[in-house]
C-alpha cells in the first residue's frame, strides 16, 4: 500500500498489490470502499455515538463511564434527569454542583421512547426528528448499521462456505458431482429467491439468525458458479499436475494449491454478495419479517414511515439512503475489484 | 433441432424434481409437522385458537398425507405438483388454482409491460452510452444506471408515494390499485386511461433496476464486441459508422442480453412482492405475500413451485432462442 503510494513509478510486484495499484485510480472504487468503511466505524462505535447514558460523568471529584456500566443513574442523577440539567455534549457545574458530562453526539439511546415527542421533524434535539414513539430517528439508524452490517457479512459468509464448498467439489472433480451440484444450482436459480426467503422466515421463530442462515442458505449459488468455473481451468494447469505427480490428497490439492487461485472472483462475488444481503434484509424488515422489536434496522424505520407518509418524510428519506448508501458502497467496491481484477488490464 | 430439443427437455427432469422437492421441504416446516406447530403456537397468538388450528392440522394432513412415510409424501406431493392440485385455502376455502388464475394475469400485465419496457429504453440508451465510450455522457450515463441499479425499489416506491400520492408534496397520482372504482364498466379509451394513470407508479418502481442493468450489460457487451476483428473489418471496407454499430456490433451484442430474459423472471416476481403489496395491486406477488402473512401454506406452495415453473419454461426458451439465433451454436 505503503510503496506504491510513495513511489508510483515502480511497478507493483505482487498480485493483490498490483490489484490494489489499478483499484485505487478509480475514484468511485475508492469512494466506495471509505464509505463501507464509515459504516463499519459507526457499526462498531455505536454505542459510544449514541446512548441514552452519558460518555463520561465528573461526581464528587471522581469519574464515571456510564456507558460501560449498567446503572440508570449515579448520585443524585438518573440519566433522563441529568439529560434536562444538562443538555449539552459537554456540561461543567450542572445545578451549580462542580459536576460536569459529556455526552455521546446523539444523546438518545435507540429504544428510549418520549410519546410527548412522537413525530417530531428533524430538530437540533433530533437531528433526524423522531418516530412514532418518540425514539430518535438517528439513534435507531446508527444501531441499524449493525444489523444491516451483521447480517450482510455473516450471510456472505455462509454463502461463501457453501459456494466454494460445492464449486470446488464440482470442478474438481467433475462426472456426475459436477452434474449434481449444476442442477442444484439450476433449481435454486429458478425458484423465486425472495419470495422462499420471505416464506421460510415466515415459519421460523423471528431472530437475526434465521435471517442470517437463511439469506446465506439461498444466496451462494452465484460463488458456486464462480469457483467451479476457475476450477474446472485451474484443473487443466501443470501446477496441479504436479502436485497430483507428488502425491497430494484431493483436499490439499484443491483447498491449499487450487483455491488460492481461484479467490479473485470469490472476493468480487462476495462484496457484491453483501451488497445483495443488506438489500434483502431490508427488504424483509421493510415488509415485517425483519428483526424483532425494538432491535433498530434501517428497513423498520422505513416500513414505519408508510403509516405517516403523508408528513413525515424523515422517516422515509434517512433510512432509505442509508441502505441505498450502503449498497451502493459495497456494488462500487465490488466493480472496482472486478475491474481492478480483470487479466486485461494487466498487460 | 430436434435431438438439441428433446436433450433439453430430459436434462429439465431432475430440475423439476428438485424443485418439487424443495417445496417439498417447505411442507415439512408448515403446521402438521409437530415442531413447526409448536413454535407456531408460540411464536404468535393469533393462532392460538385450538379448535381452529386443530382443524388446519387435519386438513393439513389429510392434504399432504402427512400420516404416511416420508417417501410416499414425497410421490404424493410430486403427483399433485403434476396434476395442478393445489388444494383449496385456509383463508377463505376456495381453490388455490382458481386463486391463482384470477390473480395471475394482473402479474403478468405488470411484468410483460415492465420487461418491454425495459428492453425498450435500456437497449438504445447502452448503445448510445457504449459508442460514445469514455465522454462525458457516457460517464454520467455509467453513473445514472449505477445509481439506479444500487436503489432499493422499496425505498423508491415509498419516496414516489411520498411526493406524488397526495401528502405535503404533489397529489397527481393514483397509489392504490390498478383501477378507480367502477372503471370496469367506462367505456374503453376512458379505462384504458385510467389503468394507465394507475400503473405508472408501479412500473416505474417495478421497470428501473432491470432497466439499469440492462443497460449496463448492454453498454459492456457493445464494448466488448467492438473491440472485436469484424468490426474493424466492416470499417475498414468503409462501411458507415451507423451500419457498423447497427448491423455488425449491436446483433452480435443482442445475444447475451436474450438469455437474460429468463433470470429477470423470477426477479420480477420477487419484485412484484414487495411493489404489489406497497400498491396494493391484487396479483400474484399480493396473493403470495397475504399467503405468508396469513400461513396459508396451500398457496404459498403453490406460487413457489408455479413461479419456478415458469421460470425454468422461460430458461428453456431462451436457450432455445439463443441456439437459434447464434450459429455458432451447435445444436446436438
Amino acid at each position: 500500500m505503503e510503496m506504491t503510494g510513495k513511489a508510483p513509478a515502480t511497478t507493483p510486484r505482487s498480485y493483490w498489490q498490483m490489484v490494489w495499484h489499478h483499484f485505487k485510480k478509480k475514484r468511485m472504487a475508492l469512494a466506495g470502499l471509505w464509505i463501507s468503511l464509515l459504516f463499519f466505524l459507526i457499526a462498531t462505535a455505536a454505542p459510544l455515538l449514541a446512548n441514552g447514558r452519558p460518555l463520561l460523568l465528573g461526581h464528587n471529584g471522581h469519574w464515571f463511564w456510564p456507558v460501560f456500566s449498567g446503572a440508570d443513574g449515579i448520585g443524585p442523577y438518573t440519566w433522563k434527569d441529568l439529560k434536562k440539567h444538562a443538555p449539552f455534549v459537554y456540561q461543567s457545574n450542572i445545578q451549580g454542583r462542580g459536576d460536569f458530562a459529556i455526552w455521546p453526539p446523539v444523546p438518545y439511546s435507540p429504544t428510549e421512547y418520549n410519546l410527548l415527542e412522537s413525530l417530531a421533524a428533524p430538530t437540533g434535539q433530533h437531528w433526524l426528528g423522531t418516530d412514532d414513539s418518540g425514539r430518535d430517528v438517528l439513534s435507531r439508524m446508527i444501531y441499524g448499521s449493525r444489523i444491516s452490517l451483521s447480517v450482510g457479512f455473516v450471510a456472505v459468509g455462509i454463502a461463501l462456505v457453501i459456494g466454494i464448498l460445492l464449486g470446488a467439489l464440482a470442478g474438481y472433480f467433475g462426472r456426475w458431482i459436477d452434474h449434481l451440484i449444476s442442477r442444484i444450482i439450476e433449481i435454486l436459480l429458478t425458484i423465486p429467491t425472495f419470495f422462499l426467503v420471505i416464506a421460510i422466515i415466515a415459519f421460523l421463530p423471528p431472530s437475526i439468525y434465521n435471517i442470517m442462515v437463511v439469506i446465506g442458505l439461498t444466496g451462494w449459488t452465484g460463488v458456486a458458479r464462480f469457483v467451479r468455473a476457475e476450477f474446472l481451468k485451474l484443473k487443466q494447469l501443470d501446477f496441479v499436475m504436479a502436485s497430483r505427480a507428488l502425491g497430494a490428497s484431493h483436499a490439499r490439492i484443491i483447498f491449499l494449491h487450487m483455491l488460492p487461485n481461484a479467490m479473485a472472483p470469490v472476493l468480487v462475488s462476495a462484496v457484491f454478495g453483501i451488497a445483495g444481503a443488506i438489500l434483502t434484509e431490508s427488504s424483509l424488515s421493510f415488509l415485517g419479517f425483519g428483526v424483532p422489536p425494538p432491535t433498530p434496522s434501517w428497513g423498520d424505520i422505513l416500513s414505519q414511515s408508510r403509516d405517516y407518509i403523508e408528513f413525515a418524510w424523515w422517516l422515509t428519506v434517512f433510512p432509505g439512503f442509508a441502505i441505498f448508501l450502503s449498497i451502493t458502497a459495497y456494488n462500487l467496491v465490488g466493480e472496482g475489484l472486478r475491474d481492478a481484477m480483470d487479466p486485461k488490464l494487466f498487460q | 433441432m430436434k435431438a438439441y430439443l428433446l436433450k433439453r427437455l430430459v436434462q429439465i427432469i431432475p430440475t423439476l424434481l428438485g424443485i418439487t422437492f424443495i417445496t417439498f421441504l417447505i411442507i415439512q416446516l408448515a403446521p402438521g409437522n409437530p415442531a413447526a406447530l409448536k413454535l407456531q403456537m408460540s411464536a404468535q397468538g393469533q393462532m392460538s385458537d385450538r379448535t381452529m388450528s386443530q382443524q388446519i392440522i387435519e386438513e393439513t394432513k389429510k392434504l399432504y398425507g402427512l400420516d404416511k412415510p416420508l417417501p410416499i409424501q414425497y410421490l404424493l406431493w410430486v403427483k399433485r405438483v403434476f396434476t395442478f392440485d393445489f388444494g383449496t385455502s385456509y383463508k377463505d376455502h376456495r381453490k388455490v388454482w382458481d386463486k391463482i388464475a384470477e390473480r395471475l394475469p394482473i402479474t403478468i400485465q405488470l411484468n410483460v409491460i415492465s420487461i418491454f419496457l425495459v428492453y425498450l429504453i435500456a437497449i438504445p440508451c447502452g448503445i448510445y452510452s457504449a459508442t460514445r465510450s469514455e465522454t462525458l455522457t457516457d460517464r454520467l450515463l455509467t453513473l445514472l444506471f449505477f445509481f439506479l441499479y444500487s436503489l432499493p425499489s422499496f425505498w423508491v416506491a415509498v419516496l414516489l408515494i411520498m411526493l406524488f400520492g397526495g401528502g405535503d408534496f404533489w397529489d397527481v397520482l393514483p397509489v392504490y390499485g390498478i383501477s378507480s372504482i367502477g372503471a370496469e364498466a367506462w367505456p374503453f379509451v376512458p379505462w384504458l386511461l385510467d389503468r394507465t394513470w394507475h400503473l405508472v407508479l408501479p412500473i416505474t418502481c417495478l421497470t428501473y433496476g432491470g432497466f439499469a442493468y440492462l443497460s449496463r450489460l448492454t453498454r459492456a457487451n457493445m464494448l466488448e464486441v467492438v473491440r472485436e476483428d469484424y468490426i474493424r473489418t466492416a470499417r475498414a471496407k468503409g462501411l458507415s459508422e451507423r451500419l457498423v454499430i447497427m448491423k455488425h456490433a449491436f446483433r452480435n451484442a443482442l445475444l447475451p442480453l436474450v438469455t437474460l430474459l429468463a433470470f429477470l423472471l423470477p426477479a420480477m416476481f420477487g419484485g412484484s412482492v414487495i411493489i404489489e403489496s406497497i400498491f396494493s395491486i391484487p396479483g400474484m406477488g399480493q396473493l403470495g405475500f397475504e399467503a405468508v402473512l396469513s400461513r396459508d401454506y396451500p398457496v404459498i406452495m403453490a406460487i413457489t413451485t408455479i413461479s419456478a415453473l415458469l421460470t425454468l419454461a422461460g430458461l428453456l426458451f431462451s436457450d432455445i432462442l439463443y441456439a437459434v439465433l447464434d450459429p455458432r451454436i451447435k445444436l446436438e
